[in-house]
């Protein structure tokens, strides 16, 4: 069955027939291309939901202080509620075994002035955890420590883009800039993934901008980072535990829904990974679709070419063809050509995804891959029901009596 | 070399059935040249196809070189073939995308001969029928003559026990009628067996025996004396 002179005559079989030939390959190996490239673009598109919150770190939840809207305990309705030091270090104590790290934050606008160059900056008073949180990557420089809140220091971390703005080509690092009339000393340059806005900010020690602003120890917003062992339920359950602390401490009628708002970061997370999840789904179906119209594409050819060649193979078993050899080279020339134009669908696909890498990142597809193995698992699919689509007219044309293909017209 | 012996067969037309040999009984000797006659509708075509294992036989037996030829099956009848049997087809049937030579080995590529051998004798049987240097030619660039000259190197490559010819000059003009029966009465010369199907009284004078089919029985079968072609050619 696979000697060199079954071979020789299934090459001549195709080269002869370049026409036949080029149509089923083609529809096998756009098949293939078409299946690759849908599979990647939805890989693609799940990629780009990972990256909205890849940005920042996925273990947070975060704490908005509001207003009562009902009474409670003797304080009246519409009290605007306030976070301060005590809350920070309250739950840091109620809390240590589900808690990563715990810090406040503090946001401000400052005109922010260097020699000449002044523009208005988000500045924010943080703590040192407040680096992992926003997932801030130190480019120069250092980061906020601990000894700098203790110290209470006039030290300032500053954006790439704010760099770039007031500083133009010179180092930032160790001048000094004007942050709303306060001299701060830069001490590092950050970058970060989540756009120019996330690099368009100064990062200062809350303690510093509480003693500023009338040595106060009040804080805007407190984010927590839970550990991620606690998986999705488990940062519901502590979400809810946090709440009730809060409220209790604040005097916040349980039921009362705006005291204090909750970002949770899992909740959000786990939204848009199911939101990722059935777009997939959609995207395989569209893909699996291509297949089976590859699949039928190649029957249609395959039946088509068994009639075509019905009198051809009509003569070669008047020669002495036996049906065995009748089939076994039509299902050669079959899974030959699928198999490398499969082949090459599957390359070219995967050529023009990697071509495509971040081109078509307006179109919230980043970085469209395959895995291998889904590729080459196609392709192998294809190849099989392109011989068995040539399997079943191939034996049919074996069982027509040589002189009903041999009549005329 | 060929016995048949009360030989029925008959076609399902719908719910009639169509007797289209009604017990046929004849002999062949081995290097007879042959000429079954006979109107259209007479049987000689289905006769022809029984001897060549094309088709299957109702009742009788049909015994080809001491072999009986019975419920064969496909492979079995496909190896019989290409070991007893050499065709030529009024349309030649030649395999369109292959040259002369190529079409000459095929049936040597089924009995599974060598390449190198498979190639020797395409050309040598080609030569023997005047067309070695069209060796390479496809079919398309070829006249009729040569094309039916090529079927019948075809039909002779697997040096066959008997050649068989469906209407062999049907699509030719007389000439070339006369050049292939001059071939065929060479290769009757050396000693093959060959039955030619015809409806062409001067072709079927130029055979050694003529066999007259009517309406599904043998009305005449009569030895004459052989017009050879060679003359008008």
């Amino acid at each position: 069955m696979f000697s060199r002179d079954n071979w020789r005559e299934i090459f001549q079989t195709i080269q002869k027939n370049k026409l036949r030939t080029f149509l089923s390959g083609f529809t096998v190996a756009l098949g293939i291309l078409i299946f690759v490239v849908l599979f990647g673009f939805g890989n693609g598109l799940i990629n780009t939901f990972q990256l909205f919150f890849e940005d920042d770190a996925q273990n947070i939840i975060t704490f908005f202080p509001g207003q009562t809207t009902m009474p409670y305990k003797g304080y009246k309705s519409g009290r605007q509620i306030e976070f301060d030091k005590s809350d920070l270090s309250d739950i840091e104590k109620d809390f240590p075994l589900f808690l990563e790290y715990v810090t406040p934050r503090i946001s401000r606008s400052y005109l922010t002035k260097y020699k000449n160059e002044s523009n208005n900056y988000s500045t924010r008073g943080v703590a040192p955890s407040h680096q992992f949180a926003e997932k801030t990557i130190i480019m120069k420089g250092r980061y906020l420590d601990q000894l700098d809140i203790q110290k209470k220091t006039k030290i300032a971390v500053i954006g790439r883009l704010v760099e770039k703005d007031l500083f133009g080509q010179e180092d930032a690092i160790g001048n000094y800039i004007d942050l709303g009339g306060s001299v701060f000393k830069v001490v590092g340059v950050y970058q970060d993934d989540g756009g120019d806005d996330e690099e368009r900010r100064v990062y200062v020690p809350y303690t510093t901008l509480q003693l500023i602003e009338k040595n106060t120890d009040k804080v805007d917003q407190i984010i927590v980072a839970f550990r991620p062992e606690l998986g999705y339920t488990g940062a519901i359950a502590l979400e809810k535990s946090l709440s009730t602390f809060f409220k209790e401490k604040k005097f916040i009628k349980p039921s009362d829904q705006n005291g204090i708002y909750i970002r949770n970061v899992a909740e959000g997370l786990k939204q848009t990974q199911q939101l990722a999840r059935v777009l997939q789904l959609i995207v395989s179906f569209v893909a699996f679709g291509t297949i089976i119209a590859g699949i039928i594409g190649i029957s249609n050819i395959m039946v088509f070419v068994v009639k075509e060649r019905t009198k051809e193979l009509g003569i070669r078993k008047a020669l002495g063809a036996t049906p065995k050899s009748v089939i076994s080279t039509i299902l050669l020339e079959s899974i030959f050509i699928t198999t490398i134009s499969g082949v090459v669908g599957m390359i070219i696909g995967i050529a023009i995804l990697s071509s495509l890498d971040k081109t078509l990142e307006d179109f919230f597809i980043t970085n469209p891959y395959i895995d291998l193995p889904v590729a080459i698992f196609a392709t192998v699919v294809l190849i099989i029901f392109g011989g068995v689509a040539g399997y079943i007219p191939a034996k049919r044309a074996a069982r027509i009596k040589p002189i009903v293909a041999l009549r005329d017209e | 070399m060929i016995q048949i012996k009360d030989l029925h067969k008959s076609y399902k037309m719908g719910k009639n059935s169509l007797h289209v040999l009604k017990g046929i009984n004849f002999n062949v000797e081995e290097g007879e040249l042959v000429a079954i006659m006979g109107s259209s509708g007479s049987g000689k075509s289905t006769l022809l196809n029984i001897l060549g294992m094309l088709d299957e036989l109702d009742e009788g037996s049909y015994t080809l070189d001491g072999v009986p030829i019975k419920n064969l099956n496909e492979t079995k009848a496909a190896q019989y073939r290409n070991k007893f049997l050499g065709f030529v087809f009024q349309s030649f049937n030649l395999i369109n995308y292959k040259s002369a030579a190529e079409n000459v080995a095929l049936p040597l590529y089924y009995q599974k001969v060598p390449r190198k051998e498979r190639q020797e004798k395409a050309l040598k049987y080609l030569a023997q029928v005047g067309l070695k240097e069209w060796a390479n030619h496809l079919p398309s660039e070829l006249s009729g003559g040569q094309k039916q000259r090529v079927a019948i190197a075809r039909a002779m490559a697997a040096e066959p026990k008997v050649l068989l010819a469906d209407e062999p000059t049907g699509a030719l003009d007389s000439t070339t009628s006369y050049e292939v029966m001059d071939l065929i009465q060479k290769i009757n010369d050396q000693g093959n067996t060959i039955l030619i199907v015809t409806h062409e009284p001067d072709i079927a004078d130029m055979c050694k025996r003529i066999v007259h089919l009517k309406d599904g029985v043998i009305i005449e079968d009569k030895k004459i004396e052989q017009v050879r072609a060679a003359k008008y050619v």
